[in-house]
C-alpha cells in the first residue's frame, strides 16, 4: 500500500533544507578536504600540485610521530580513567547514596557543562608555580614537600592534561553508566545476595558483566572524544612545553594556520580521521565477540 | 563501599536496631569518599570566587587559600567586565540563530526521515551520522577558503553557517529516535482528515516535540556555547571573538598576569553556565545522556 506519508514534495521541503546545509558545510568540505592532501600552500598563498608528497611528508615527519604516539597515550589514559572513574562513581551512587545521590550527582555533573577555556584556565591557576604559588604547590607545601613546576615540565604536564579531562568529564560517565546500573534488575541482585554473594563479588560478577554494553559504549563515546582533543590542551598547556603535550588536532592547527601548509594540514586531519574509524571499528568487533561469549 | 551499606534492601525493623552501631561505623569509609569527592568539585570553585575578589598584591603576597581582605571588592569584575561583554555579545549572535535554524531544519529532517515513507532513508541517516564522528578539523581548511573567498571573514556568518552544520548531525540523530518511538498512524489520520503533510508537522509534530526539542536545544546550546576550535579559526578580529575565545585571550591582553580581572573573567563564564545549571539540572544531565547514548 502507498502511505499518505510518501508525498514527494513534503519530503523534499522537510528534508531538503538540513540536507543542503549538511552536505555544503560538511559532506563537500570533507571531500575537499581529501584533495587537498595532494597540494600543498593555502588560499592565501596560491596552491601547488604536490602528489603523494604531503602522506610522505607525515611518514618521514620527525614531529608525526611523537603527536601521533601522544594522541594514543592521552586517549587511553583519559579514556580509562574517566570510564573507571564514572564507574566507580555509578557504584557509589547505587550502593551507596542510593536515593540521596542526588545532590552528589548533581554537583559532580557541574564541571561537565563549563565552558573548557574556564576550566582549562582554572587549572592552569591551580597548578601555577610562579609567580604565585598554586593551589596545589600550596598544598604540596604544607605537606612539607618542594613546589613542582607542574606546566613547565613534559610529564607532569601531561599529568595535570588528565587529571583536567578526567576531573570535567567523570560526573557525566557517573550518570551515563549509573543509568546502566540502576536498569540491572533487582530480583537478580536479590538472588545473588540471598546465594550468599559479598558486596565485591556482587559488584564482580553480577554488576559488571550486565552492565558491560553500557560500559563499552561509554568507552566508545569517550575514546571518539579523546582522540579529537583539541580545546582543553589547546587552553591548558598550548601542546607545551616545547611540543611535548601537542596531541595530531593541534598539530594540524598550528602546521595548517600558523604554519600556512593546507594540503599537510589535511593529511594530518585525514590521519585523524583514519584513526578515529580504525578504533571505533576495533571496539566494535571485539564486544560483538565478547557479547557472544557472555550469551 | 561497605559491606553493611549494600545488606538486605528493606531489613526488618528489629534487624535494623541491632545492626545499627555497626552499620553508622560501616558507613564511615563511604561518607569520607563522598566528602572528598565534594571538595574535589566544589573547593576549586570557591577558591575562584575568593580569587575573583582579591587585589593584585593579595594574589602575590598571601597564601593561596587566604579569604580575600575586601569581601565587596568587586573592582575585578568591572574591569574584566568591560571586554567580556562584548565578547558575550558575539557569542550570543552566533550561537542563537544557529541554535534556531538548526532545530528547525534538523527537526524537519528528522520527522522525514523517521514517520515520512521513501527508499533511501536508512542510508540518510548513516549519511548524518558521518558527521557525527569526523573531527572538525577534516572541514576547517576547505570552509576557511570559502569564507575568505566570499570576503565574510569580517562577519560572525562563518560562525553562524559552521554552528548551524556541526550541530545538525545530532539533532536529526536523535529527533529522528524520538519520532520513533511515535504511532506514525497519528499522521497518516491527520493527513488522511485533509491536513497536508507539512501541516501535520508544522501543528501536530511540533507541539508534540516540545520538551524533546527543548532538551535538545539545550545540548546544543552547551556545545556551541563552550566550542573553542570553530571560534578560533574563524574569529580573525578582536571585535569577532567569542566568550571563549576572548577569555583565552584575557591573561595575554595585560603582559603580565593580572590575577583578580582574569578570576573575575573566569567567574563571569562560570556564573553563566551555573545560573542555567540551577534551573536545568536534571534536564541537561537526562539530555547529555541521552545524546551519548544515541550518538
Amino acid at each position: 500500500m502507498k502511505s499518505v506519508l510518501s508525498d514527494k514534495r513534503a519530503i523534499g521541503v522537510l528534508l531538503g533544507p538540513a540536507l543542503l546545509v549538511y552536505t555544503l558545510v560538511m559532506l563537500l568540505p570533507m571531500l575537499w578536504s581529501l584533495g587537498y592532501t595532494f597540494f600543498t600552500g593555502s588560499v592565501l598563498g596560491g596552491f601547488e600540485f604536490a602528489g603523494f608528497a604531503n602522506f610522505a611528508r607525515f611518514w618521514n615527519d620527525p614531529n608525526s610521530g611523537p603527536a601521533v604516539l601522544f594522541t594514543i597515550k592521552y586517549a587511553l589514559v583519559v579514556t580509562v580513567g574517566q570510564i573507571v572513574f564514572g564507574y566507580l562513581l555509578a557504584l557509589l551512587y547505587t550502593f551507596f547514596l542510593k536515593r540521596a545521590s542526588n545532590v552528589v550527582r548533581t554537583l559532580v555533573f557541574f564541571p561537565v557543562v563549563l565552558p573548557t577555556v574556564a576550566v582549562s584556565l582554572l587549572f592552569q591557576k591551580m597548578f601555577e608555580f610562579a609567580p604565585q604559588t598554586g593551589l596545589v604547590n600550596s598544598v604540596l607545601n604544607g605537606l612539607g614537600m618542594e613546589s613542582v613546576d607542574w606546566l613547565g615540565n613534559p610529564g607532569t604536564a601531561f599529568v595535570v592534561i588528565a587529571i583536567m579531562d578526567i576531573w570535567r568529564a567523570m560526573g557525566f560517565y557517573g550518570v551515563l553508566l549509573y543509568t546502566g546500573v540502576i536498569d540491572i534488575p533487582d530480583d537478580v541482585m536479590e538472588a545473588a545476595r540471598l546465594d550468599g554473594a559479598g558486596t565485591f563479588s556482587l559488584i564482580r560478577r553480577i554488576v559488571i558483566p550486565l552492565s558491560w554494553p553500557v560500559i563499552i559504549a561509554a568507552g566508545i563515546f569517550s575514546i571518539n572524544g579523546t582522540l579529537k582533543v583539541f580545546d582543553s590542551i589547546y587552553a591548558l598547556t598550548g601542546g607545551g612545553p616545547g611540543s611535548a603535550t601537542t596531541p595530531l588536532t593541534l598539530y594540524m592547527y598550528r602546521t595548517a594556520f600558523a604554519g600556512g601548509d593546507y594540503g599537510y594540514g589535511s593529511t594530518i586531519a585525514l590521519m585523524l580521521t583514519i584513526m578515529c574509524l580504525l578504533v571505533t571499528v576495533a571496539i566494535f568487533r571485539s564486544t560483538a565477540r565478547n557479547s557472544k561469549e557472555f550469551s | 563501599m561497605t559491606n553493611t551499606a549494600t545488606a538486605s534492601p528493606r531489613p526488618l525493623q528489629t534487624v535494623r536496631r541491632r545492626r545499627s552501631t555497626r552499620s553508622v561505623l560501616g558507613k564511615i569509609p563511604g561518607w569520607i569518599v563522598v566528602a572528598v569527592l565534594l571538595i574535589v568539585f566544589v573547593y576549586p570553585l570557591v577558591w575562584l570566587v575568593l580569587g575573583s575578589l582579591k587585589t593584585q598584591d593579595e594574589f602575590l603576597n598571601n597564601p593561596t587559600w587566604a579569604l580575600p581582605e575586601n569581601w565587596f571588592n568587586f573592582s575585578n569584575y568591572s574591569i574584566a567586565w568591560e571586554s567580556t561583554a562584548h565578547y558575550l555579545l558575539n557569542s550570543v549572535i552566533a550561537v542563537f540563530p544557529s541554535l534556531a535554524i538548526c532545530l528547525l531544519i534538523g527537526t524537519a529532517a528528522g520527522f522525514a526521515l523517521e514517520i515520512m515513507v521513501f527508499k533511501g532513508r536508512n542510508t540518510l541517516l548513516l549519511v548524518f551520522l558521518v558527521g557525527i564522528m569526523i573531527p572538525g578539523q577534516m572541514i576547517l581548511l576547505p570552509l576557511f577558503s570559502v569564507y575568505f573567498n566570499l570576503g565574510l571573514s569580517s562577519t560572525l556568518w562563518p560562525l553562524i553557517i559552521t554552528y548551524t552544520a556541526t550541530a545538525l548531525p545530532l539533532t536529526v540523530f536523535m529527533m529522528a529516535t524520538y519520532f520513533r518511538n511515535i504511532p506514525r498512524e497519528i499522521f497518516e489520520a491527520s493527513t488522511i482528515d485533509g491536513a497536508s503533510t507539512l501541516k501535520s508537522f508544522f501543528f501536530i509534530a511540533l507541539p508534540m516535540m516540545r520538551n524533546a526539542i527543548f532538551t535538545i536545544a539545550l545540548v546544543q546550546f552547551f556545545f556551541l556555547w563552550n566550542d573553542l576550535l570553530i571560534a578560533l579559526t574563524f574569529t580573525t578580529d578582536d571585535s569577532l571573538r567569542t566568550v571563549q575565545v576572548g577569555l583565552l585571550n584575557f591573561t595575554g591582553q595585560f603582559g603580565v598576569v593580572d590575577y583578580g580581572p582574569t578570576f573575575a573573567a573566569i567567574c563571569i563564564n562560570v556564573f553563566i553556565i551555573l545560573a542555567l545549571y540551577l534551573v536545568l539540572n536534571q534536564r541537561v544531565m537526562r539530555g547529555l545522556a541521552a545524546g551519548a547514548v544515541k550518538g
